[in-house]
């Protein structure tokens, strides 16, 4: 198995109890921190734009210029760990939980610090409730030992950690929908702007990361930012990484180099598709993302080139016709959240995109009528397309009602349903064709 | 005896309250903590929790009802959520799912008449890794296969019945 340059957000997986914090101050811990505490919070800030570091819940955000958006002199500054997980296909987050919590505080730490933030609330999912007793150990722990409370390593500084429980609803994954969830409301999306980093949490200016990114924001301030862009490819710094799961040989969490080749991941990293079968339909990014087929896997796997590279198809609202994300440019998907899903050569493709379909109906908070509607519509029509009760109609019936959803929603929740229906159209058309009467 | 929290939930409820510079924020924290004490949140848990934290019973049922962990109903004293998404799919979930709706005798949705099991069908619970897998009440079981769901639900049974 081909080794990544170097293990930053992975490097303490598999070792014996890395979840605790004496584990993980005798494997270097810390160190960055008290490296961050030595320096002018806007030089912490910098090292991170200098890094390249994209935000790895899903959007590919740079997070350093994003840290840049609260505005200056904000007497309160909240960051929010998005631990939320839910986008089907992803599970890294909740490895990096299980396993190396004290990262992510140390993390959350250097953050607080660069952005004067003194409360720090980590939303994590309410099904895991074991990551959150770890987590919450691993809080309890630094408080103890001094990391956390009203003076963090006796600077002066003030930070405290709260872990706050969803409650189950994948909608709370989106920053807006998860505030209003951390106030105690219902979590229904909010309109931008004004964005978090101005109108956040309690009305102050906030800071929404993901778990992931914010593992890797240790490694940032011990290392310098140009160690870490250079680790990268293009606009990307730093490693990937990638939970593959679905038909291959050995599914599971990898750190990467970023814009490893899919097929590469494919092949080499996870042992090939089972029983000598071949891979027909990849998603690349979490389910939102439009899937790849079989001639795209030569692609790196990278933010800039999945949405840009020549050997991915434009994806279209029919034949011949782009699919326009805004200003003529055309959709051809994202890396998202890294959550890569292989599916062999005998799977049913319109079943698949059917049982997507059907979550996404389930999950729509219902606040906007094209996405409310249109997700209940995916779903019933490509369910009865699957099962063998289809229309003849139906294949075009479904582009047309995603292409009424997309861009029409407040959050991106309705993108994320109407983007892979009119990927999972492009590139198996064919499938679907043959499931209407003839 | 109409429901009260215990005083010990309180005091939790309260602890909870001071991480928050408003009150309302407690709300999904408070409730988690009357469920872990009720095993579920019927209405007068609802309004115990708006007491607590000073809020109308009309805010905290709005929100009550939107999350699917708050159990408006007593559930069975296992409470199984099978994955089916994406990449439990790929690996036979519903077959499992048939599977557990034969050997319990149930529908999705539904609980034993003996109170031991309800069974749920839930969206992706981030451990894709090893499929299919699902929940049963805070514990991940993964790499299921009809033996091994047969050999658990034994498990839990002779569990359930030495507690009873
Ligand atoms: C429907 C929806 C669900 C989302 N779910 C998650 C999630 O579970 N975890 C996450 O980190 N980001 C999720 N996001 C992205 C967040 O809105 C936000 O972009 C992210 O937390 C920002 O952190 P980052 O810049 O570090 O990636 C979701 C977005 C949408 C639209
Ligand atoms: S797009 Fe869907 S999920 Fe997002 S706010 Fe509108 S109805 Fe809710
Ligand atoms: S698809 Fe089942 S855990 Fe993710």
């Amino acid at each position: 198995m081909p080794e990544p340059p170097v293990r930053i957000v992975t490097k303490n997986f598999g070792v014996k109890d890395s979840h605790r914090l004496g584990v993980y101050e005798g494997r270097g811990g810390f160190r960055a921190l008290r490296k961050a505490l030595m320096m002018k919070p806007a030089d912490v800030t910098a090292e991170v734009k200098k890094s390249n570091l994209r935000g790895r819940g899903g959007a590919g955000f740079p997070t350093g210029l994003k840290w840049t958006f609260v505005p200056p002199g904000s007497e309160t500054v909240y960051l929010v760990v998005n631990a939320d997980e839910g986008e089907p296909g992803t599970f890294k987050d909740r490895e990096i939980l299980r396993q190396d919590p004290c990262l992510l505080i140390e993390g959350c730490l250097c953050t607080a610090w660069a952005l004067g933030c003194h409360h720090v609330y980590v939303y994590i999912r309410g099904e895991m409730y074991e990551e959150a007793r770890i987590l919450q150990a691993a809080v309890d722990d630094c408080y103890q030992k001094g990391y956390l409370g009203r003076s963090v390593l006796g600077v002066g500084f003030q930070c405290d950690v709260t872990v706050h429980r969803g409650a189950g609803a994948y909608i709370c994954g989106e920053e807006t929908s998860l505030l209003n969830s951390l106030e105690g409301k219902r979590g229904w999306p909010r309109l931008k702007p004004p964005f978090p980093a101005v109108k956040g949490l309690f009305g102050q200016p906030t800071i929404v990361n993901n778990v992931e990114t914010l593992a890797n924001i240790p490694a940032i301030v011990e290392n310098g930012g140009e160690w870490y862009a250079k680790l990268g490819m293009g606009r990307s710094g730093g490693t990937r990484v990638l939970c593959v799961s679905g038909h291959v040989q050995r599914p599971g969490v990898y750190e990467l180099r970023m814009g490893i080749p899919m097929r590469e991941v494919i092949d080499e990293v996870c042992g090939g598709v089972r029983d000598g079968r071949r891979p027909r339909c990849v998603i690349p990014g979490g389910s939102s993302m439009p899937p790849l087929d079989e001639s795209e896997l030569d692609v790196p796997v990278e933010f800039d080139a999945l949405m840009t590279d020549a050997r991915i198809k434009d994806v279209e609202v029919a034949p011949g016709v782009k699919f326009d994300v805004g200003g003529g440019k055309p959709l051809k998907t994202m890396a998202g959240s890294g959550a890569v899903v292989v599916l062999d050569d005998r799977t049913d493709l319109v079943a698949a995109c059917a049982r997507l379909m059907r979550f996404y109906a389930h999950e729509s908070c219902g606040q906007c009528t094209p996405c409310r509607e249109g997700t209940g519509w995916l779903a019933r029509v490509c369910t009865r397309l699957a099962d063998g009760h289809g229309r003849k109609g139906d294949s075009a019936l479904l582009a047309s009602i995603a292409h009424g959803i997309a861009g029409n929603t407040i959050c991106p929740l309705g993108d994320a349903a109407a983007w892979p229906m009119l990927g999972f159209l492009t590139k198996f058309r064919a499938d679907f064709l043959a499931k209407e009467p003839q | 005896m109409p429901l009260e929290l215990s005083q010990q939930a309180r005091q939790r409820i309260a602890a909870v309250r001071a991480r928050y510079p408003e009150a309302q924020a407690a709300c999904l924290p408070a409730l988690w903590i009357a469920q872990e004490e009720l095993g579920y949140v019927p209405d007068e848990a609802v309004a115990l929790v708006a007491r607590e934290l000073g809020l109308s019973a009309a805010h905290v049922f709005g929100v009550v009802t939107f999350y699917t962990m708050y159990l408006r109903q007593q559930p069975g004293k296992f409470l199984i959520q099978l994955c089916t998404n994406v990449s439990c799919w790929a690996n036979g979930a519903y077959d499992l799912l048939a599977h557990l709706e034969e050997r319990l005798g149930i529908k999705r949705g539904e609980t034993t008449r003996d109170g031991m099991f309800t069974l749920l069908e839930v969206e992706c619970l981030a451990a894709c890794g090893q499929a299919p897998m699902m929940l049963v009440n805070d514990t991940y079981h993964y790499d299921l296969t009809r033996d091994k769901v047969n050999a658990l639900l034994d498990e839990l049974r002779v569990k359930g019945t030495g507690h009873a």
